[in-house]
Order: structure tokens, then sequence, then C-alpha cells
């Protein structure tokens, strides 16, 4: 007789806790062809509101980490997917309905990814700050620095369930911020996967906050939120992303845009988009 | 240590030592500046009047939809068929000469913007217009560098800017919103405030001189409405802002959902945090700089001094000494440190904040000057007594007004310059520099002055944090804020200074 296997309850993860809605909602995951594959939390504003309260409190600590300390945790999230790849590649073939072989490229891309974006923790300030010299007896320096609380829409849609998360959320927390992701709500169980090796990672509990649910649903509510500093709508192209970005200009805060891609490209402007820059003037004396 | 009392600094009166007017001759009426020349707008003409009289300088066209589609279109030609195709290097040296006619221009610019502006001749003498030469001088030699700018080896200008000034610096935040966007190779459709419209159409006279190829540079006086017009034309790629944050949320809620990039340089409420070993003499002239500069009608002015407690008594004491000695008056005399009010219905906002503060329990102290019978003025004020939860700490009163608070140790000192949902500027005075750059990485705010406040210059950015807006101005952001890598850009921000 066969060995009844252990299924895996998928939560949410908030301040590094990993909980089921407070709403009691879940909803069904299938898998490509259309069988049963998990019943996810349907995570509620309330859930996405505890999110940024946890993402508020844990971004101060995370950008107070020293650049060479943030990179190396980006790393060891890099160490931990790689070792547990197998996990990934069996819900991305069932979520996805791709080949063993190209769920296997997905994890190698993601793992490739969180150590290409680690590297640029102690990198980035130098690549994106300036020396300024201006005209007087100044020291003058302009150095980016982590907006907050990012919200983050994950792209939606089963293709790249689990790249496409890592595209946004890695380059958003290399510079410190802390992160309120809305995962793919067709095709959720990497993402949240994922926040078992964030839980492992060293990472601070709340850097890194996963949903899974109704992007529509939730997203009005962050980009309404007064403690948010900046929307990542990347993953919005199909919702009223428009309408989104208008909501969000009631606290200024910074967007960017969608792309309509399944994934975000690796790059610099990912990291410098939820920045601010910090100009400092000091008096020199005059001797 | 007694209160001096303007009796006792008779001495200290000068004669009037008036600025002459002759170097500037004045039109009875300016139109607007559409695709190189002066035309007659589609709205009903305005004076423009000097707030230090309520004198008439001149009358201005203003423009409406129809005169934004005009210099829109016109700006389109000009970018397709000339701006964008022209070599850097040859961009340049228009930004270049442009730099100079300012130079030569500069008093007459100076008077001109006293006049219309109501600012001290000394300011905008010493200040305002040489900063406008140093933006373009600056921004010039970007042009023929672009693949330097750290976006990649072949970027690009984003198209025709729109772009809306506002009327506390009005030549100065022409040349920040104007130079870039030239040497990136952009046009250019802009629009100065209501009330300082005049340098904006003065400086239309230097490009005619400069030669500036047609509609390049296209500037409309008129309402806010036609302000609107300008943000939500189909055709604008970018929208620059400087003013209000009210004003920059409507922008921005009217550009999502469209390609338009957008930055915003909007209010403040700048913290000037004043430990107990401050170079105090310093201090105290940097204190009075951070909020008399232009009135107090600075975004990043330090309208709330934070002072460590056990100095609190002294520092109160010499800034009302201090104050005392401001000459108030005549913008166009240069003696004056404390001109003109720009409008009345900013002196009714300063009148009413002021109000609240008194009403809300502060105790208020103006300096005991004379102030002229027409014209709008506000005596140099200062509040003492004042709680965060003031308005008059909370609220950008944009006018010579200082809020002062007091603080034990530097976490205090931090968490109360926090607590605003502004974040453009701070100030920070101590000898001790390891606790200025402490407090420095924990201040959110865009531009952080130590041992100094209120300096600006090109090669230095300039930007807030929070409900301050967004993208950087000066430096090298500043020239990101106007470029793009193209439509295979990994990233479309409604951010200036992604790269």
């Amino acid at each position: 007789m066969s060995r009844l296997s252990v299924a895996k309850t998928y939560k949410l993860y908030i301040g590094g806790a990993f909980v089921r809605s407070e709403s009691g909602r879940v909803y069904e995951v299938t898998t490509k062809k259309g069988a049963f594959a998990a019943n996810a939390a349907k995570a509620s504003r309330k859930d996405a509101r505890d999110a940024v309260v946890a993402a508020r409190t844990a971004t101060a600590k995370w950008a107070a980490l020293t650049p060479y300390n943030r990179g190396q945790v980006l790393y060891r999230v890099a160490e931990l997917l790689e070792g547990r790849r197998a996990q990934f590649v069996q819900e991305i073939v069932g979520g996805e309905g791709v080949s063993v072989a190209a769920a296997n490229a997905q994890v190698d891309a993601a793992v490739d990814l969180w150590v290409w974006y680690a590297g640029w923790c102690d990198k980035y300030l130098q690549v994106a700050g300036t020396a300024n010299p201006v005209a007087g007896p100044y020291f003058n320096l302009s150095v980016p620095e982590p907006t907050g609380v990012v919200a983050v829409i994950a792209p939606q849609g089963a293709a790249d369930s689990l790249l496409g998360l890592v595209s946004t959320v890695a380059p958003a927390i290399v510079s410190g911020n802390a992160v309120v992701v809305i995962a793919s709500e067709s095709a959720p169980l990497p993402a949240v996967s994922l926040t078992e090796i964030l839980a492992t990672s060293d990472l601070p509990g709340g850097v890194v906050n996963v949903l899974s649910g109704s992007a529509a649903e939730m997203a009005p509510w962050l980009v309404a939120h007064a403690d948010v500093n900046a929307v990542d709508l990347t993953g919005a192209d199909e919702l009223d992303w428009a309408g989104l970005e208008a909501e969000a200009a009631g606290t200024l805060k910074r967007v960017v845009r969608p792309t309509g891609r399944t994934l975000a490209p690796p790059a610099l402007s990912r990291i410098t988009a939820l920045t601010e820059t910090k100009t400092v003037w000091h008096t020199k004396a005059l001797i | 240590m007694t209160l001096t009392t303007p009796s006792a600094l008779d001495f200290l009166d000068y004669a009037p030592a008036p600025e002459s007017r002759g170097i500037l001759s004045l039109r009875e009426e300016y139109g607007l500046f559409i695709d190189g020349e002066y035309v007659e707008g589609h709205g009903t003409p305005f004076a423009t009047i000097s707030p230090s009289t309520g004198e008439h300088l001149a009358m201005m066209a203003a423009g409406n939809a129809e005169d934004v589609d005009r210099a829109v279109a016109a700006a389109r030609r000009a970018y397709t068929t000339v701006w964008s195709r022209m070599p850097g290097a040859e961009r340049a040296k228009y930004l270049f000469r442009i730099a100079r006619l300012v130079q030569e221009r500069s008093r007459e610019l100076a008077v001109a913007e006293s006049l219309d502006n109501g600012k001290p001749i000394k300011e905008t003498r010493d200040f305002d217009v040489p900063t406008v030469a140093a933006w373009f001088f600056y921004y010039a030699g970007w042009a023929d560098k672009l693949e330097h700018a750290g976006l990649g080896p072949d970027p690009r200008g984003l198209g025709v800017a729109a772009q809306i000034i506002p009327w506390n610096f009005p030549l100065m935040m022409l040349a920040w919103k104007i130079a870039p966007a030239l040497a990136a190779g952009n046009t250019v459709v802009i629009k100065p405030a209501s009330t300082t419209p005049l340098t904006a159409l003065l400086f239309a006279d230097i490009l005619q001189q400069a030669d500036l190829p047609a509609g390049v540079v296209n500037i409309l006086s008129g309402p806010g409405s036609m302000g609107s017009a300008m943000v939500e034309h189909p055709d604008v790629d970018k929208v620059a802002f400087t003013g209000s944050t009210e004003i920059g949320r409507g922008i921005a809620r009217a550009i999502s959902g469209s390609r338009k990039k957008l930055t915003l340089e909007l209010g403040g409420k700048g913290a000037n945090i004043v430990f107990d070993d401050a170079p105090i003499d310093a201090a105290i002239e940097g204190i009075v700089s951070g909020i008399f500069f232009n009135q107090g009608q600075v975004c990043c002015a330090g309208s709330r001094l934070l002072v460590q407690e056990s100095i609190h008594d002294e520092v109160v004491e010499r800034l009302k000494q201090r104050l005392t000695t401001l000459r108030v008056g005549d913008p166009l005399d240069k003696n004056t440190d404390v001109g003109a009010i720009n409008s009345a219905s900013q002196l009714k906002t300063i009148t009413d904040l002021a109000d609240a503060g008194e009403a809300e329990g502060a105790v208020k102290w103006s300096a005991p000057c004379v102030l002229p019978d027409r014209g709008f003025w506000y005596a140099p004020t200062i509040f003492t007594g004042v709680s965060t939860s003031h308005r008059i700490a909370r609220e950008e009163i944009f006018g010579p007004v200082l809020s002062v608070l007091t603080f034990r140790t530097p976490a205090e000192a931090i968490a109360k310059a926090n607590n605003t949902p502004y974040g453009l500027s701070a100030g920070i005075w101590s000898d001790k520099g390891s606790r200025v750059l402490a407090v420095v990485d924990r201040l959110r705010a865009g531009v952080v002055w130590a041992n100094t406040f209120n300096k600006f210059d090109p090669a230095s950015p300039f930007g807030g944090y929070k409900e301050s807006g967004y993208g950087r101005e000066g430096g090298l952001p500043g020239i990101q804020s106007y470029l793009t890598t193209g439509p295979t850009d990994a990233v479309t921000a409604a951010k200036g200074s992604t790269k």
C-alpha cells in the first residue's frame, strides 16, 4: 500500500509569520490542467493593512543594516532557493503546464537574479550617487536612499510564476525598502513557497510580506494607503492601472508603471526607481 | 541680555539707495511667445503689478487651451525637425549663448524681477539672476555628453516638455526647468506664474537675441486653467511642476495612465535643528537666511526651528536682536533685506496662519519695523512656545514667520523633524561632525544643509521626499529627468530620475 502524502497549507507571510487570512477565506488553486492543487489563503484588505504595518516596522531595521550585510542576506536567499529547487520545479510544472526543463530554467534564472541583485546592495550607491562640484566652500554629496514601504503587484497570470515575483521583489529590497507584494492570483504557489526560504535567510521579518488572493480587490487599498511610499504596478496591466496610479497620487507615491511583460528584466533602474536622492551640503572651513 | 529697541539702532539708518529703474524699459503689453514670436493670446489680458506698491507694470496676454495647442504644435515641430536632430554640441552653444546674454542683461533682469516679485534687489542681483546664468552654463555642457549621463550609450530627449513654475523665484525657476530640458534635446512649453510673468517674457527677448530656433521654447502667460490644458495635452511627453503640494497631487492624478513622465517639486516644512554646540553666530545668520530669505516664500525654507532646550532662550533673544536690524521696505533699495509679499492672497494666507498660531496658544513676536503704506507687507515674525500639533508647525506658511520648537536629545530632534508629510529640506547646526552625519542619515529630506542653509547650485540635485514631490532638479539627476533610453527602457516610471 502506497504512503499517503502530506499536503502543505499555503498561508500568507506577514511580519515574518505564516498566517491565514484574517477573513478566513481561501480560494482554490488548480494546476494548468485543472486539477486541484491547493487552497491558497485569500488575503483581505485588513491583511494588506497588517502587511503595511509590518513592512513599516521592518524597513528601519533593514535599511539600517550595512549594504554588505543586506547583500549577504539576498545571496543567502539564492543559496536556499538553489537547494530547494525540486519543490519549485514541481509547483511551476503544475501551475504553468511547462516542461521540467523549462521549470528548471526558470528556477535557475530566479537564483541568478537574487545573486545579481545581491551584488548591487553595496554598489548601486556608488553608481547612482554623485559628488557635486558646487561653486563654494562646501562638501556636497547626493546619495540614494530607500523610499520606505513599497507595494508591489507582481506579474499576474501563470507564466513566470516564480521569476516574475522575484524580478520585482528583489530589486525593491536591495536599497533597504520593505515590500508588500501581491503574488500572481492564478499561480501563487511558488511565491508562497518562496516565503519559507525568505523566513530562513536572515531576512528580518516584515521586509517582504506576501499576499495571495485577488490583486483587483487588494490593490486599491494599497495604492491609497498613506503609509505606503511607492507602488510598483509591474503586474497590473490587466487591472485598471491608470485608476490605481491616480489613487496613488493622493499621497504622491512613487509609481512604476506596468510593462506588459511576465517579468521585469534585470535593471539598475528597478532599484533606483524606488529610492530617494538625498543631497547633503556641509561647510568647509576657510583655512 | 536685553532686547535692543529700534531707537537704539537709529545710527544704522541709511539714506535710501534705490537701484535705478532706467536700465529697464517695459512695453505696455507683452504677448505670448509661441514659435519664436510674440503673439496675442485668446484669453483676456491681465495686468502684472508691483506687489511693493501696487503699481501697474504691464499688461500680459493670457493664453487658453487653443494657445496651448498652438504652442505644443510649435514645440513638436521644432523637436522633430530641428532640435532633436541637432548635434548636442550645437545645442550646447545655444545654451552657452543664453547664459552669456543673461549675464549681459543681468541688471535689467534683476530690476524687473524685484519690481514684479517684490523681492529685494540684493537677492535678484546677487542670487536669482546669477543662478539663472549658472544653470544654463552648467546644463549647456551636458548637451554633448549625454552618453555619460548613466543611462546607456544612446539616450535621447523625451519630446515636448510642459513646465509650470511658481512665483517665488520666477526667472530662476524658469532656468531650472528650461536649461536641462533643452540640453537633453527636448522642446518646451512653459507657463510662468500669474503674478510674476514679466521676466519670463523678457527672457523671450533673450531667446530671440540668441537666435534660438523658433518653437524650441514657448512661453505662455495665463491662468491656472491654461496650465491644466498643458498638463493634459496628449502631445506632451513630460511634465515638470514646481508649486504647491495640492496642485502637484492634481497633476500626478491627471497624467496617470499616460506615457508622460513627471517631476514634482512641491511644498515643505523644513526643520532647522540647532544643537547646543552649534557655532552660534553662524547659526543665527543661518536661521535668519533660512526663513527670511525671499520673505520666507521658499519651498525649502527652514520654517521650523528645532533648538536644543538648553540654548533656547539665548537663541531666541539673539534672533530677536538680529531681526530688529533687518531692513524691510522698497525692494529696489540696495540696503533692503526683506521685501514685499508677492500678492494679496499670499499675504492673507500668512496672516491667517499666524492668527491661528496665536489662537492656538503660541507666542508671537514681530520685528518692530515700519511697514510701507501701500503694497503687501508682513513683518519678520517669530513664534515661541510652539508645539508639534499647532498649525504653524505643520502647515507650509510660505512667509517670513518662524516657529520655534525645542528638543532635548538627537533622537527627539530627528523624530520632530520627520514628523511631517513633507520631506524637502532640513538644516543641522553642530560643531560635531560625527553627530551631524548621524543625524543627516536619519532625516527624511531631499536636501540637508549642515552648518549652512538655503544654498543652491546647478551641480547639486534638489528635490523632495514624501509629499514634497519626486524627481530631482540640478546635477546629474536633473538631466536624467529629461532623458529616456527609448521604448525598450526596462522601467517606465512616473518619476523623472529613473535610469
